[in-house]
């Protein structure tokens, strides 16, 4: 998988990894922004409050 | 010369058009991990430190926002009896009305406030306050709830109030001081911690009250805690913050 997307990847090695951080900075982006606060929920009951 | 390299090269060649599915696998469960951890980190460390920060800088924006003045108000006799409190009307649902200060949690702790105690709108940024209980420095009992872990954490510390700890509530009528009396762990059902004279639904109130609920044990929804708090006195703005938090709120007009 990780294989085929190196092979993917056009360029010289130097290209191939500047694109891969980039790629990895926006799947982390996209984790923090939308992925974890919607897992959170599930994760860690975080109840606070008493109610009836 | 030539045939030697191809010799050399075809098993590579060959190598490189094989999909293997168990090493597919392999690496999408390799990626799943890495993300199970990168998710336990942004949640037990870092959204809690940014968010951590978020609260505190809210709360001193809104501090600012209602007045400049900084200085210190007289400790002992000498100072002016503040009166009976001025106790605010409650704003609409998650309108941010006051900031919580608790030196116990360290000297720059201070969090905002919002009428509400929805998760998404109020809890996950703020502390709430529970809807028709009393406001700050009213007889009878000021309800919050916050989180315990996670999403800022601003009660992470609650069990290591110690009795006498003060506890001040800034609104912009001035700071209401608290003292921390005791401790109580009840069901997630258990409202009776939110009456006006707690667990004693039918007794008139007499006594000016505060009361934190929070989430025990951490981690965990199981029971909740409850921190109780008794009026002490309170601060009119115009007379100046509370000597024991007068760092914040000189940091807060340096910054």
């Amino acid at each position: 998988m990780y294989g085929a997307l190196w092979r993917v990847l056009p360029g010289a090695v130097w290209l191939k990894l500047l694109i891969l951080l980039i790629l990895l900075v926006a799947v982390l982006a996209a984790c923090v922004t939308w992925v974890f606060p919607w897992a959170q929920e599930y994760v860690f009951p975080q109840d606070v409050t008493v109610t009836q | 010369m030539v045939a030697e390299d191809a010799l050399r090269l075809r098993p590579r060649a060959a190598k490189r058009h094989r999909v293997s599915v168990i090493g597919i696998i392999g690496e999408l469960f390799i990626s799943a991990g890495v993300l199970v951890l990168l998710f336990l980190g942004w949640q037990l460390w870092l959204n809690d430190l940014v968010v951590g920060n978020q609260q505190n800088k809210q709360a001193s924006q809104l501090s600012q926002s209602w007045g400049k003045n900084e200085a210190s108000a007289p400790v002992g006799p000498q100072r002016p009896d503040p009166g009976a409190p001025v106790v605010g009307v409650a704003p609409a649902n998650a309108v941010s009305f006051a900031t919580l200060i608790v030196p116990r949690f360290g000297a720059d702790y201070q969090r905002p406030i919002a009428e509400g105690i929805g998760v998404v709108d109020v809890l996950n940024g703020r502390i709430g306050h529970y809807p028709g209980t009393q406001m700050p420095g009213a007889v009878g009992n000021v309800a919050i709830a916050g989180h315990r872990t996670t999403w800022g954490a601003p009660f992470t510390a609650i069990n290591e109030l110690q009795v006498g700890d003060s506890i001040y509530i800034e609104t912009p009528d001035g700071w209401y001081k608290y003292i921390f009396r005791s401790l109580e762990f009840v069901q997630p059902t258990g409202v009776g911690v939110l009456d006006a004279v707690p667990q004693s639904p039918s007794t008139a109130p007499t006594d000016r009250l505060l009361t934190i609920t929070s989430c025990n044990p951490k981690f965990s929804a199981a029971e909740r805690f409850v921190a109780y708090s008794v009026f002490d006195t309170w601060y009119p703005r115009a007379g100046g913050a509370p000597a024991e938090i007068a760092g914040l709120t000189q940091a807060k007009a340096a910054g």
